[in-house]
């Protein structure tokens, strides 16, 4: 039975281990084997994601029940491990011209994602919590990786302060339906709740809600990100708005589903005003934005309202929907943080102001272009690959009734349409500001190809698979559909 | 020809174009631009010469299942589409060939927007599954708002900013509407959505919703304020494109959805249409009539010319979609020609307002000519393709609603009145400046930019014929589907009465 259960957590089990023993080389070699380190651990991330239960089995869960190697863990596990696989990349080129690339670096971003693997495999509310905080520790201390700089430092205490009392909001709440439920395992929630909701419960539910939707950053939860993405160091910055945000996300779908799947009248509306205030809030305060980084928070935030409104379906179409949503949007933003991280002047000193930006399309034509592709997708405008998402998660909100939600929502698309052609209104027809400094970086060159040919309208040929293998790892939360 | 895939060569043709301009100089991405258009419009009327007319609805069809179980690339055309198409490869040699000296900056960026919104123009009215459609149809926003943002005039970026979020707030709820049609009728293919009969209660949000696309595209009054600006900023090629083929997205999409879609819908709000229509052939033909800038004329005197459209297609009567069909292929290429006229005189004097000018009939008297024919064309003069259309139509809306017919024939009247005023001021009495009254005449190349334009006005005035066959019978079976939903009329014939004779000569068409 150990033995099984040791099969299950694998990929979890190689991360771990590679973690423990690259601390050892950091400790021994110091950070002349930073850059070694990192590619080691992108080696483990492919061992990781090789050795995943779920992707042509149907998984199985593990320790009595409490940690679940299905498809629909495989499913987001693959989507985490991958965009950690390629911030550690862009981090290594980024850190390295400086010089100040450290030994922990990969370290943290293989703990973190350990964290991340737990949270969307955990179908107890304790394993919930052991792997949300493992990944929040590892993030805290990846948000001040900067020593030297204090808005580094700063993102990081922010980030620490408000993500423990989200942490303490999660922990109320599991004590909550614990109290009223009797159980900690999911299953037994739900079975618990199958009869109706009580008050308690109802609080339990909605404190646990709250808790979960601090880390995807939705409103009203959201106040954190635009602060520690614009402090944290750019590569750290695009993995905090790619990995944890699914994994957070996956998360959510999966304590609603298999948790509070009997309650869904009552978590619906709760996702929906979160869904349509993040979509609102996510776009108008993204205008007045000077800072390029800030600004994809706040695109980050308004991206994540439109997933809600798939998970509001609360159908395994509509969890599918989340889970492609995901996976487009983790490809769109981290394909436009890798041109942020592109952003030198000539001395190679970080810019990061949107004013920077004016008329590269003359300076650096094809950097303007790969920024226009990926504003445009975020955008969600036809025939780029960012239409689709969110074609499907509409598609699943009106498949379930909810065409009012799904017309406001994508009404408020148009607002947020703004900035991002404000990007493109900047980089096309503003007047040339001085030129950025080459760059001369081919791993990330590589990534940002990769992401854009993604993003255009090649990128509608995937539709086929990734709609299929969301669909299975959709049906795995719901067992009788399943 | 049978299973060669030649809707989608000639889609692929205009983005290999752009790919190849993208990767040359500015001399050499014209004469790509220039080739790859040629080419296209050469396969296309390859396609009018294979067309069989009587023959089944929907030619040269393709389907590849290539997108999931959402969407597939499905292709196929009728005769509505086909002369829309016609319509779209007719102009694109023409824009380019308008853009060879006044485009200097980033040339080859220039062509290759062209080039791929060319693509995405001819891939709507190819469209045959409903999410193709609109991928498509959305689409052409992004190279529109480059091509307005960076080639245009003074005030382009408000232009571009209006022109984006105004057509995009109009289309994203027509894919609401989609959604809920195809999980309703469990189908992407728009010949079987076709015929599918929807709920009456549900028609009348899924209309408005697909109004309230179709109306900012088209555009309608009141949601027509952003094509002035539009077209004041847009290069000349630019308002070409945007007056010759993008409003007529607009008006396809009426004729393609909203009619055989939502017949009871249509019906149940064919107030709306005819009021919307009469304001605003009244009130933009008024306002065009006090514009100081030529675009601006244009502008507001295309707002008016659809209005014709959209009376004709809610007439419910044959004449009347056959006018409205017509109307917006003589409008397509008039209005084009005269943003192709006003472009000749700013490319040599750099204003375009019409103060600045006049008498040039004396020193351009070539031009005059040109721009002479036009007008009359815009006017309805018969002979001209503007007569036909306009005739028909209104034939078609008396049939429904005297009233409309009254107020929308007013059109005509208010139309001779700006356009005279305008090329009175342009080409009769003296030059108001020194250096409108030194212009040289046009050039060799601005007259094979005309030759084309006005021997097709000449031609679909003089045999509408050749225009209107295709199209008959998908017209026909459009009236077959609405007719059971068709108001009644208030125009009370009797049989024996001699008043009604006339109509049913019209039903014939024109010959």
């Amino acid at each position: 039975m150990l033995a099984h259960d040791l099969l299950i957590v694998l990929p979890e089990e190689v991360l771990t281990l590679s973690a423990l023993a690259l601390m050892l080389v950091a400790a021994w070699a110091g950070d002349r084997a930073a850059k070694l380190s990192s590619w080691l651990a992108v080696l483990a991330f492919v061992i990781a994601a090789l050795v995943l239960p779920g992707i042509v089995d149907p998984g199985d869960t593990a320790f009595s029940g409490m940690f679940a190697g299905d498809s629909f863990a495989a499913f987001s596990k693959v989507v985490i491990y991958a965009a950690a696989a390629a911030s550690l990349l862009a981090a290594i080129g980024w850190f390295g011209r400086a010089g100040d690339l450290r030994a922990e670096l990969p370290v943290l971003v293989l703990l973190a994602s350990v964290g991340m693997g737990i949270m969307v495999s955990a179908t107890d509310l304790l394993t919930l919590y052991v792997g949300l905080e493992l990944q929040n520790l590892a993030l805290y201390v990846l948000a001040a990786f900067r020593r030297d700089d204090t808005r580094s430092a700063e993102a990081g205490l922010k980030y620490f302060v408000l993500s423990a009392l989200a942490s303490g909001l999660v922990l109320y709440g599991i004590s909550l339906l614990y109290g009223f439920t009797g159980s900690t395992l999911f299953s037994q929630v739900a079975a618990g709740i199958a009869g109706g909701l009580s008050t308690g419960e109802l609080f339990g539910l909605v404190f646990l809600l709250a808790g979960l939707a601090f880390k995807i950053s939705a409103v009203p939860f959201h106040m954190w990100a635009p602060d520690v993405y614009q402090g944290a160091p750019t590569p750290i910055s695009a993995f905090f708005a790619t990995a944890p945000k699914l994994a957070a996300m996956a998360l959510i779908a999966r304590v609603l589903v298999e948790a509070t799947g009997p309650a869904t009248a009552s978590w619906q509306q709760m996702v929906i005003f979160m869904a349509l205030a993040s979509t609102i809030l996510g776009g108008v305060a993204a205008i007045a934005q000077k800072n390029i980084k800030r600004l994809l928070a706040y695109s980050s935030i308004n991206n994540v309202g439109f997933a809600l409104v798939g998970l509001a379906a609360g159908t395994p179409e509509g969890i599918s929907s989340v889970l492609f949503y995901m996976t487009v949007y983790i490809v769109m933003t981290f394909g436009a943080f890798l041109i942020v991280l592109r952003m030198r002047d000539q001395d190679g000193r970080p810019v990061e102001t949107i004013a920077s930006l004016r008329g590269l399309s003359r300076t650096r034509p094809w950097l303007a272009f790969g920024m226009m592709i990926f504003m445009f997708s975020l955008a969600g405008i036809p025939p780029l690959f960012g239409f689709w998402p969110k074609f499907v998660v509409f598609n699943a909100a009106v498949a379930a009734d909810l065409a009012w939600l799904a017309a406001v929502a994508i009404a408020t698309s148009v607002i947020s349409a703004f900035y991002y052609i404000m990007i493109v209104k900047t980089m096309f027809f503003d007047e040339p500001a001085p030129a950025y400094g080459p760059t001369r970086d081919p791993v990330t060159a590589a990534l940002v190809v990769g992401a854009a040919l993604f993003v255009s309208p090649l990128g509608y040929l995937s539709i086929g698979p990734l709609d299929h293998a969301a669909t299975i790892a959709a049906d795995a939360l719901f067992p009788a559909q399943g | 020809m049978a299973g060669f895939p030649i809707l989608s060569v000639i889609l692929a043709l205009p983005v290999i174009g752009a790919i190849a301009c993208l990767l040359t100089n500015a001399k050499g991405a014209r004469w790509v631009a220039l080739i790859t258009t040629l080419v296209t419009l050469a396969l296309c009327a390859g396609l009018w010469l294979n067309f069989e007319v009587g023959g089944p609805q929907w030619q040269f069809a393709e389907n590849v299942p290539l997108f999931g179980r959402y969407f597939s690339w499905a292709l196929g055309i009728d005769g509505i589409a086909l002369m829309l198409i016609m319509l779209t490869a007719f102009l694109m040699p023409i824009c380019i060939a308008a853009s060879w000296e006044a485009i200097q900056a980033r040339v080859p960026e220039y062509m290759a927007c062209f080039l791929i919104m060319e693509t995405l123009m001819l891939g709507v009215f190819m469209a045959q599954d409903i999410f193709l459609f609109y991928v498509l149809f959305e689409s052409t926003l992004v190279p529109m708002y480059l091509i307005i943002g960076i080639w245009g005039g003074a005030e382009r970026i408000y232009a571009a900013y209006k022109f984006f979020l105004y057509t995009l707030l109009g289309s994203v709820l027509m894919l609401i509407a989609m959604l809920w049609m195809v999980n309703y009728a469990h189908t992407t293919s728009i010949p079987d959505l076709l015929v599918t009969d929807f709920p009456p209660e549900a028609q009348t949000w899924l209309f408005l919703a697909f109004l309230a696309s179709f109306a900012v595209k088209l555009p309608m009054w009141p949601v027509h304020t952003w094509l002035p600006d539009a077209h004041v900023q847009a290069p000349t090629a630019g308002s070409v494109i945007l007056a010759g083929v993008l409003l007529k997205l607009g008006g396809y999409g009426f004729v393609r959805f909203s009619l055989p879609m939502f017949p009871d819908a249509s019906a149940q709000l064919q107030w709306l249409m005819f009021g919307l229509s009469m304001v605003a052939v009244v009130y933009t033909s008024l306002v065009a009539l006090v514009q100081e800038d030529m675009k601006k004329l244009i502008a507001y005197s295309s707002v008016a010319h659809m209005a014709f459209v959209t009376a004709g297609y809610f007439s419910f009567s044959r004449q009347g979609i056959d006018g409205a069909l017509i109307v917006m292929l003589s409008h397509g290429l008039v209005s084009g020609a005269l943003f192709l006229i006003v472009g000749v005189v700013y490319d040599r004097l750099h204003t375009r307002e019409i103060a600045k000018y006049g008498g040039l009939s004396n020193n351009m008297p070539g031009y005059a000519l040109v721009f002479m024919l036009f007008t009359m064309a815009a006017v309805g003069l018969p002979g001209t393709s503007g007569f036909v259309g306009e005739f028909l139509a209104l034939v078609g809306t008396y049939q429904s609603s005297s009233w409309a017919a009254f107020i929308v024939t007013t059109g005509i009247i208010l139309g001779a009145a700006y356009m005279l005023l305008l090329y009175w001021h342009m080409a009769f009495g003296t030059a108001r400046t020194a250096e409108a009254a030194a212009l040289p005449d046009l050039s060799l190349r601005e007259w094979a930019i005309f030759a084309p334009l006005a021997a097709v006005v000449l031609w679909m005035g003089i045999y509408p014929e050749s225009f209107l066959a295709p199209m008959r019978d998908d017209v026909a079976a459009l009236v077959e589907r609405i007719e059971t939903a068709a108001p009644a009329g208030d125009a009370q014939v009797t049989p024996a009465s001699p008043a009604a004779a006339p109509a049913t000569h019209d039903g014939e068409g024109t010959h």
